[in-house]
């Protein structure tokens, strides 16, 4: 990152007066940092979508197919008829601009296409041009196209649409402030539905999905690799605890399937949340029996796919039921991340349920029936912690998260489509005892994007996160400089990777944490040893001495 | 000068010149009288009727409320039974406090990035629109209500009772109502708004100032004739009594600045429903609010949903058989 934008110079540039004159007027300037690279052939091919070819967003030449305008308007006319929340929601904006000033994206960038309502307007202005009666009616007067707010569909406007479609991680935050709910990310879903009708995916999307439509998972980690990587993190534990943890796979008859994003498996500090749940499981299984199985084939818990289409969420999620179905597990537990969470929450049993091949989801230790997930059959991770936590089911010993000063990042997903904001906290709170929050609109419901989801966590558009992640990184300062807070608990794979390198830019002291590798460090295994370091083999607190 | 708002504008004079000029230059009384608003009443139901047929026509494949407060799900955790409603009745409340208090809009901040050493985004409260939309919209509803008294003979108690809260402050004769007063402030503050505050302006299109230059139009054209130039207030009840009994009449001595404001809510009329207006009927049926957010637990079907091509996990185990086998996994087929 060297030779990036340094933070200053970032922050000098953010102004949040528009421009004069009219949005509509401006052709659209490809910005290097911004934007993510083209997909690659073979990774469209492998789902058969459409247009799979060499090109660059740089070039002047897209290598549509001819009749791209085509394809675009009955896209659009599609969706209309399929999706209410597209069509009412391209009628109804009043641009009263209350959701303006929301989006982290205008926040960190001061682009005036971020604020969420001229983003739509991106895609409702052809919608208004090519669908209304208004804009019909208009155009038979002379100058009336210019009073109905709609354009044609050219190319200079596909420019556009792609490259602040793909600023945009599909928060929602927008949709909580707006009167009518309007859902900007629901827009964004259904434009990058028509990007991948011409061929016009980012790699960073494109690539992991076909990984996962294959392989199982996004990195492409074969069965044999997957099994390794568990197994050599039970090595860690062991060194650390003296207890091998004993990872299982595949195996037909367990009474629970996990599934958690294969982020944790392979990049740090998602391996340590690994760990936690691999410790979990393995006290679980010593104190109650309980019999928990790791999946090669559905090894995936997220879905970028979810960032394509519709369709491409579905064919990548059937994973979960079919493995479930296949081991004949009794429901389905998920581990710490916040689209997985959305899409299993809000989409998994209407796309590929129903579960009638599973038992409605009970804690067997604690008896307690999952009330909330009794269809879907999928539990969080989280909401089964806590549960155990609540009757007493777990050893923990809060003192050796002592040295963690901690703060808790909402995940967009897991707060704006589902509501899981006292589960996490709850737990952290049980591992550990120096917890603050954050500032109340920067949290829950309100909480800040990372400034790298819905798949837009590559390299290449680096100063676009940087930029996206300021207000959520600007809020953890706040409590960094108040109450000395070192550690960002977060409930999120994507998180983990991306607040990390948030942090780095932006508070370089605070470090980011999954809540099991909290739970991991204060879990007390029966017949472990004395720990001196925490999973991340640093020095337990009142242990450093001894290390010297 | 910007045309965004310079057309709409000159387009409300133009409706207005159009109506006057043509009572009192040519005679049109029946024109603008009796054909304009039986035409725009029929584009208002029809069009209404239309929008909201076609929105409610369009599947809602999934679940997806917005969600904004705490989830229902283990018994001891306190769910927020409006903001994340999992029951019909949450969802009822919720959209109550939409529709009439526009909840979601009361919550509304307002970023500022001060470039300093601290470099802090702050976050302040920002009621103002709410405010201004919320005094607008009941300035509208209780003056639309108020309107009734032309239209029915008897006038009902409950619209006397109207009347004598909206006439509390008496300055003077006529009373004043207050209802009027609040909506041409209302509208002038949302007109401000949209053309000082430079975010909101550099959204703005021609089809936001129309309506709010109408509506303005419309209001200081009432307050005209009610304190000022005193229309002949009975021989405009029989002019409107004989429109909703459809034997129109044209009353003597009514003039052209009453037909101005005819016109202009017959314009607002037509015009609502091919318009951003039609926000009054798309509210309730946004999915992102009007639904439960219980999708775990009670399935939701897609109308539309279709099999699609998955990778199975035959594929899966053919293509890595060897090497499950070699690392020790368990395999459904040995060979
Ligand atoms: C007969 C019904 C309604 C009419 C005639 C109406 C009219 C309008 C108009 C003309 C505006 C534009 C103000 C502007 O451009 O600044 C507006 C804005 C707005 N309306 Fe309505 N509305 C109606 C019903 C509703 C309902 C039921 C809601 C409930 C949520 C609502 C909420 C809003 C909000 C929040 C604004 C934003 C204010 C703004 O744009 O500055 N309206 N409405
Ligand atoms: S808050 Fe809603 S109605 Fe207002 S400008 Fe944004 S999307 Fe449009
Ligand atoms: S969904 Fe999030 S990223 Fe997208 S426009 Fe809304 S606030 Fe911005």
């Amino acid at each position: 990152m060297s030779d990036e934008l340094k933070p200053d110079a970032l922050l000098d540039r953010i102004d949040y007066t528009p421009a004069a004159g009219s949005w509509m007027d401006s052709t659209v300037q490809i910005m290097p940092g911004m934007y993510c690279y083209a997909a690659k052939a073979e990774s469209v091919e492998t789902l058969g979508l459409p247009n799979a070819r060499t090109w660059n967003p740089l070039e002047d030449d897209w290598k549509l197919p001819e009749n791209w305008q085509e394809i675009i308007h009955n896209a659009i006319k599609e969706r209309l008829e399929k999706f209410r929340t597209f069509k009412v929601f391209m009628d109804i904006c009043v641009r009263c601009g209350a959701c303006a000033d929301k989006c982290h994206f205008f926040l960190g960038t001061g682009d005036p296409k971020n604020m969420p309502v001229l983003r739509a307007e991106l895609l409702r202005s052809v919608y208004r041009n090519d669908f209304t009666k208004a804009a019909q009616i208009l155009k038979m007067i002379p100058g009336g196209e210019k009073l109905s707010g709609g354009r044609p569909m050219t190319l200079d406007v596909l420019k556009e649409w792609w490259y602040y479609f793909f600023q945009c991680t599909e928060c929602r935050r927008c949709s909580v402030f707006c009167p009518y709910g309007i859902d900007t990310a629901e827009i964004t879903i259904m434009a990058r539905e028509i990007f991948n009708l011409l061929g016009l995916n980012i790699d960073w999307i494109a690539t992991p999905v076909s990984n996962c439509y294959k392989t199982g998972n996004h990195l492409g980690i074969q069965p044999h690799a997957f099994k390794d990587m568990l197994e050599f993190f039970a090595e860690d534990i062991e060194e650390i605890t003296g207890v091998n943890v004993e990872p299982q796979f595949n195996k037909k008859g367990a009474d629970i399937l996990f599934i958690t994003p294969s982020g944790d498996v392979f990049a740090d500090p998602g391996t340590y949340t690994c760990q936690g749940y691999l410790i979990l499981f393995k006290y679980l299984k010593d104190k109650y029996g309980l019999d928990v199985t790791w999946s090669t084939y559905a090894s995936e818990g997220g879905n970028f796919g979810f960032f394509t289409s519709h369709e491409t969420m579905k064919r990548l999620n059937s994973k979960m039921y079919a493995e479930a179905r296949r081991l004949g597990v009794k429901w389905i537990l998920g581990g710490e991340c916040g689209h997985m969470w959305r899409v299993i929450h809000q989409y998994m049993d209407t796309m590929n349920g129903p579960a009638d091949f599973l038992e409605e989801p009970v804690n067997p230790i604690t008896g307690t029936k999952f009330e909330n997930a009794k269809s879907t059959k999928m539990v969080h991770i989280t909401e089964f912690t806590a549960d155990l936590i609540k009757h007493g089911k777990l050893e923990l010993d809060k003192s050796r998260n002592a040295n963690r000063i901690m703060t808790f990042h909402d995940s967009c997903n897991t707060s704006r489509g589902m509501g899981l904001l006292e589960e996490p906290r709850y737990v952290i709170q049980n591992v550990c005892d120096n917890f603050f929050e954050m500032p109340p609109n920067t949290i829950r419901e309100q909480t800040f994007c990372c400034g790298s989801g819905s798949g837009l966590n590559a390299g290449e558009n680096i100063e676009l996160r940087m930029a996206g992640g300021l207000p959520r990184a600007n809020a953890v300062k706040y409590v960094h400089e108040k109450f000395g807070v070192n550690t960002l608990g977060t409930i999120c794979a994507i998180d983990r990777a991306a607040l990390s390198t948030l942090m780095e830019y932006w508070v370089p002291e605070v470090q980011v944490y999954g809540i099991h590798e909290l739970v991991g460090n204060a879990l007390i295994l029966p017949g472990e040893k004395e720990r001196e370091t925490d999973l991340r083999l640093e020095p337990l607190p009142g242990m450093e001495d001894e290390d010297e | 000068m910007n045309q965004k708002y310079m057309l709409p504008l000159a387009g409300v004079f133009l409706l207005f010149l159009l109506a006057y000029a043509g009572v009192e230059g040519a005679g049109l009384q029946w024109f603008f009288g009796i054909v304009i608003p039986y035409l725009a009443v029929i584009a208002f139901i029809w069009g209404f009727v239309n929008r909201v047929m076609g929105w409610a026509s369009s599947a809602v494949p999934f679940r997806i409320p917005t969600t904004c407060g705490q989830q229902k799900s283990l018994p001891w955790i306190k769910q927020n039974c409006i903001d994340n409603p999992d029951k019909a009745s949450g969802v009822f409340i919720r959209m109550l406090l939409e529709i009439f208090l526009f909840r979601s809009l009361f919550r509304n901040t307002k970023a500022a990035f001060n470039r300093d050493e601290n470099n802090r985004l702050t976050y302040s409260w920002e009621i103002f629109l709410w405010v201004g939309a919320l005094a607008f919209h009941y300035g509208f509803l209780v003056v639309l209500i108020r309107h009734l008294r032309f239209f029915m003979e008897p006038v009902p108690a409950s619209l006397a009772f109207l009347e004598y809260v909206d006439g509390i402050v008496q300055i003077g004769l006529p009373g004043i109502f207050l209802s009027g007063l609040v909506l041409l402030a209302a509208a002038l503050f949302l007109l401000a708004r949209r053309i000082f505050d430079v975010k909101v302006s550099y959204i703005s299109l021609a089809a936001d100032y129309f309506p709010l230059f109408l509506i303005i139009g419309i209001a200081a054209t009432g307050i005209a004739m009610r304190y000022f130039t005193k229309v002949d207030i009975t021989g405009v009840k029989e002019f409107t009594m004989g429109l909703v009994t459809f034997h129109p009449v044209i009353p003597p001595g009514v003039g052209g600045l009453f037909y101005a404001h005819v016109l202009m809510v017959s314009v607002l009329f037509a015009y609502f429903p091919v318009s951003k207006l039609m926000h009054a009927g798309g509210i309730f049926l946004s999915p992102t609010r009007n639904m439960a957010n219980n999708t775990r637990a009670k399935r939701h079907v897609n109308p539309w949903n279709y099999a699609v091509d998955v990778h199975t996990y035959e594929q899966y185990e053919d293509h890595f058989r060897d090497k499950m086998i070699e690392a020790g996994l368990p395999v459904d087929k040995e060979e």
